[in-house]
């Protein structure tokens, strides 16, 4: 068999295990209430992690000033309770006109 | 089993519930135009994803039979990276996984809004990805949930399946889309879509704070997708502090 349809094979029966151990272990294993709280805070914990090592990290380097400004425009829009749209747009036009100015 | 005689449950009567039927409706106002520009954005990013992997080298069928079948942006484009830098097919295939391994976290706390049937489950834990993640933890009621689960997961799946078979055939003609600032974009979706769980909860919040600074100061130390993980050790902030409910708390106003 091809190497990289087996590559892609593998991801993917090995990612839809991952995405499987709700549902299969739900209604088995009863949760107990203190650890479905911590599931929920560390499912927040992740999110947030991601987009801080989105906004920061590039590879494993810096990602440059331009990205870092635009995420934090949109999260001060998003504080004073924007809307999504203006989130989004604010966000990625402030990296964009940034990196048009020359700012990496 | 459950018994199609049963009387007491009072969704029997019109059927929700039971059928598990989710409706455009059951979303809060406003949340399906959220959902939908998240749509939108996830479609651009395909495009280029799709044009990347093309433009790297990879026949069209890769990137294409990646998103129907593995369907996560950032393990897609990280092993699609390690694929056109030479890196390997197992090397790839081990990052990505690696990246994806966080799916596990996120269909334990969802497990309860994909709905009751076995089909349900089954296809549902293919829609779980740090959007629906996302939109699902910002809802309260549990038809909320499921309606933000199933709205979000299944348009996503669309678009970004539609839009990396675009970006396919369409080759490298698009460029270089960091140039549209795209990539500020995302950190800045899952920032907004965050804040709420934030906003109420100390506990999330210190636990939240621990883990993003473990995962920034990790991040050049370790392979790609280990150091959103070792945040998780932020959830030991969480269990220190002092807990009470809600309506108890004495500062937390907003």
């Amino acid at each position: 068999m091809n190497a990289t349809l087996a590559c892609v094979l593998a991801l993917a029966a090995g990612t839809y295990v991952f995405r499987l151990a709700g549902p299969v272990l739900h209604g088995r294993v009863e949760l107990p209430a203190r650890v479905q709280e911590l599931l929920t805070v560390g499912a927040t914990v992740l999110l947030v992690a991601l987009l801080a090592t989105g906004a920061l990290t590039e590879g494993q380097g810096f990602a440059g000033w331009a990205r870092p400004a635009g995420v934090l425009a949109g999260g001060v829009l998003a504080w004073r309770r924007a809307p999504f749209a203006v989130v989004v747009v604010g966000a990625a036009a402030t990296t964009a006109l940034l990196r048009l100015a020359g700012v990496q | 089993m459950c018994s199609p005689h049963r009387t007491d449950d009072p969704s029997h009567r019109t059927g929700e519930g039971a059928t598990g039927l989710v409706r455009f409706s059951d979303l809060p106002p406003g949340v399906l135009r959220d959902i939908a520009l998240v749509w939108l954005a996830d479609a651009v990013v395909g495009v280029s994803f799709g044009a990347i992997a093309v433009g790297g080298g990879l026949p069209v069928w890769v990137p294409v039979l990646m998103s129907l079948l593995v369907y996560a942006g950032s393990a897609q484009f990280s092993a699609v990276g390690v694929l056109t830098a030479g890196g390997g097919p197992v090397a790839a295939a081990a990052t990505g996984l690696l990246l994806n391994s966080r799916t596990a976290a996120f269909s334990l706390a969802l497990a309860d809004d994909l709905g009751r049937s076995w089909t349900a489950r089954l296809i549902g834990a293919h829609l779980v990805t740090d959007e629906t993640a996302a939109f699902v933890l910002a809802q309260e009621g549990r038809r909320q949930r499921k309606a933000a689960f199933w709205i979000s997961g299944v348009g996503l799946f669309v678009a970004w399946n539609l839009s990396v078979l675009a970006g396919a055939l369409a080759g490298s003609a698009l460029g270089d889309t960091d140039r549209f600032g795209l990539d500020a974009a995302f950190p800045a979706v899952l920032l907004a879509l965050v804040l709420p769980a934030l906003r109420g909860d100390s506990a999330a919040r210190r636990a939240s704070a621990v883990g993003a600074v473990v995962a920034v100061a990790s991040a050049p130390l370790l392979p790609a997708g280990v150091p959103v993980l070792l945040a998780l050790l932020g959830l030991l902030a969480a269990r220190r502090g002092p807990r009470r409910p809600r309506t108890a708390s004495s500062r937390s106003a907003s």
